[in-house]
């Protein structure tokens, strides 16, 4: 095989990649904050995509997702009040199934409210057929703008998480919960931020990655599925791991297609997830010391 | 309360009707993939019903029965269209049924049908729905195999000899595989690549790399997801600039809106309905797909697409055979199998006790995207 080709599919990879990244960071949000799985971070992303379409009729693109951001994140925020912040010391499985309850409830109401249709934002440069060539290896723009907003999110998770007070309070309110209480952390206020930062997370790479992919009312649970692979591989709570992942689950998977029948490529990451789990069950990256350290 | 409403309905209608119309109501089900992958077919298929049930009933029903429309959304998956399927026939005990909108829940249904004794006319375009013949399914959809014909003719015009296939992992993807496999020989054209996805498929990059790979003179490709856009599009942004066919799954313009520029120039066989205001004015044809597209369109408005022909080919057939043989379902069957001529969105249809499909080559014609529109290609 050519270096243009194994390049060509490298590119195919990161396509994948980036958008399973962008999925699996919003789990570790939350994760972080309160150690729970939202089920319903692919309805954040469908959410994103679907509001910045419609916005989109009305106002300019970069305005049409700014609201579409907002707006997920009124929903995440209005979520966990509802639904979550009322909880005294809910456990880990109640929270699965109040997240998996509400992922059906936004995919109903999306429905409901859009319809069955296919849409998506229009390139962000460039259209459909335009592609950027290097060196006889081609990429599409919004590859790029999605890759860019991916590793600009994670940039900033990674100095609010370790730099700033309130991620600090973010942390410890993942590590024990009663002990940041004690020590003066506001800690439901900061279940409900996780939420709000998740969904905006999620709805900001539902528009990156909706000229690519495409929106309609069901993406969230297969997106959900992909993202949750990732954040797991990564291990959970690390969000630079995450990505790292995702970029390591898509370059496999179009190596897979390279190689063997495409129809194999789901198998090839479900293979390498179930491997993980049972050589490093804390995930590629990583340590069991902070996992029994969360545990105590 | 949808009884309710269905009650205050038919107590209306029966009230302004003239006299004949007391008659016994008809109850039809009617299996569609409304919602899930499969949508741009069942949408517009059980809107078209919608339709035609709310129009016959203004004149008091078919030949004075009333309408009772019965619609299950299956999201596409064989396995709920089986249950529904099971109902429709069991409990609510139905008519008949008109759909499923796709090959593979048709396949899964067919032996139900056959064995519930229940007329099913599919909406679906694999050969294998009528061939065997089972004697109470029928389908309206122009079949996979002539779709394939069809599009070697033109690449045999085309001088090309090397194709790429790709297809999704639905019955409707795995027909027409086996269909353009089987007619690639006989055209003289060689598969050098041969590719399954997923339907949920969102990126088709290294697949299309793939063929690229294998140095292809044109790319057929056989789905109905939105799959469709995604295939021309990742083809094209990777360089790849050679002839693409689709089968004729393609014909929903809303394909080709969310494939952009990157649908210019995509070949596929499709009924004639799609570009109804360029038939000529004497094409037999005419009058029943502009009358259908006017009226579509005016309520809905959106463009009309095949599939939803394909419904209302379904419901005018059953129409037809009813106000024929009444209201016995051996009588009503055995006048479709026999009814000759019926011009319908997808072309004129011929049954026969050993064609359930009534639809010749002719059905199709080749089309093509010029400008965002669909227009026919010109020889």
């Amino acid at each position: 095989m050519s270096l243009e080709l194994v390049l060509q599919y490298l590119v195919a990879g990161l396509t994948y990649g980036t958008i399973y990244a962008v999925v699996g960071v919003g789990f570790n949000i939350i994760y972080n904050a309160t150690g729970i799985i939202n089920f319903a971070q692919g309805e954040f992303v469908m959410l994103g995509g679907m509001t910045a379409v419609t916005l989109h009729g009305l106002v300019p693109l970069p305005l049409a997702i700014a609201g579409a951001v907002l707006v997920t994140m009124a929903v995440g925020a209005l979520i966990e009040v509802s639904f979550i912040r009322w909880l005294r010391k809910p456990s880990v499985l109640r929270m699965v199934v109040i997240t998996i309850g509400i992922s059906i409830v936004l995919r109903e109401g999306a429905l409901a409210l859009w319809g069955e249709s296919v849409r998506a934002l229009p390139y962000f440069t460039g259209d459909e057929v335009t592609s950027i060539s290097f060196a006889g290896v081609h990429v599409s723009p919004q590859v790029l703008w999605s890759l860019g907003t991916c590793l600009a999110i994670v940039g900033f998770l990674r100095i609010f998480f370790q730099h700033t007070s309130m991620g600090r309070q973010m942390r410890a309110c993942a590590a024990n919960r009663d002990a940041a209480a004690l020590c003066g952390v506001p800690t439901r206020n900061l279940v409900t931020l996780s939420f709000v930062l998740s969904a905006g997370i999620g709805a900001l790479a539902g528009c990156v990655t909706s000229p690519i992919t495409y929106t309609s009312y069901g993406i969230g649970s297969g997106l959900a599925i992909k993202g949750f692979t990732v954040a797991i591989l990564g291990g959970l709570g690390n969000g630079t791991a995450a990505v790292a992942a995702g970029f390591l689950v898509g370059v496999l998977e179009a190596a897979s297609v390279s190689l063997l029948p495409a129809a194999y490529k789901d198998a090839v990451s479900v293979a390498l997830l179930l491997t993980i789990l049972f050589f490093r069950p804390s995930g590629i990256f990583g340590s069991g010391e902070v996992e029994r350290l969360r545990a105590h | 309360m949808k009884k309710l409403l269905l009650l205050s309905a038919f107590l209306g209608l029966t009230a302004a009707a003239p006299a004949s119309a007391a008659g016994e109501p008809i109850k039809i089900g009617a299996l569609l993939a409304v919602t899930g992958p499969a949508s741009f077919l069942g949408a517009p298929e059980a809107r078209t019903l919608a339709l035609l049930v709310e129009q016959q009933n203004a004149k008091g029903g078919i030949d004075g029965h009333p309408i009772q429309l019965l619609v299950k959304d299956t999201g596409g998956s064989p396995e709920k269209a089986v249950s529904f399927a099971k109902q429709l026939i069991d409990e609510e005990q139905v008519f008949a049924i008109i759909g499923p909108a796709t090959s593979g829940e048709t396949m899964q249904v067919k032996a139900i049908a056959e064995g519930g004794r229940t007329i099913l006319i599919s909406c679906a375009a694999a050969e294998l729905i009528v061939n065997p013949v089972a004697p109470h399914v029928f389908n309206v959809a122009p079949k996979d195999r002539y779709a394939a014909e069809m599009i070697f003719q033109r690449m045999k015009k085309m001088g090309i000899r090397k194709i790429g296939l790709l297809s999704s992992n639905t019955g409707f993807g795995k027909a027409g595989k086996e269909q353009v496999e089987k007619a690639a020989p006989a055209a003289g054209v060689q598969i050098v690549a041969n590719e399954v996805y997923d339907k949920a498929a969102t990126d088709l990059t290294a697949e299309v790399t793939k063929l690229k790979a294998a140095g292809v003179e044109a790319i057929v490709n056989w789905s109905i997801e939105p799959a469709q856009a995604i295939v021309i599009k990742n083809a094209r942004q990777i360089g790849l600039r050679v002839p693409i066919f689709q089968s004729s799954g393609f014909a929903n313009i809303q394909y080709a809106r969310t494939a952009g520029a990157a649908a210019e120039g995509v070949m596929f066989p499709a009924s004639r309905i799609v570009v109804a205001d360029a038939l000529p004015a004497k094409h037999p044809q005419k009058p029943v797909v502009s009358g259908y597209k006017q009226a579509y369109e005016a309520k809905y408005k959106e463009d009309v697409s095949t599939f939803g022909g394909h419904a209302w080919d379904a419901f005018q057939i059953l129409a037809r055979a009813v106000k024929e043989a009444g209201l016995d379902r051996a009588k009503a069957r055995a006048a479709i199998e026999n009814m000759k001529g019926y011009v319908g969105t997808a072309g004129v249809f011929n049954y026969s006790p050993a064609d359930h499909n009534g639809l010749t080559i002719d059905a199709f014609a080749m089309l093509t995207v010029k400008g965002g529109k669909f227009v026919i290609l010109p020889e």
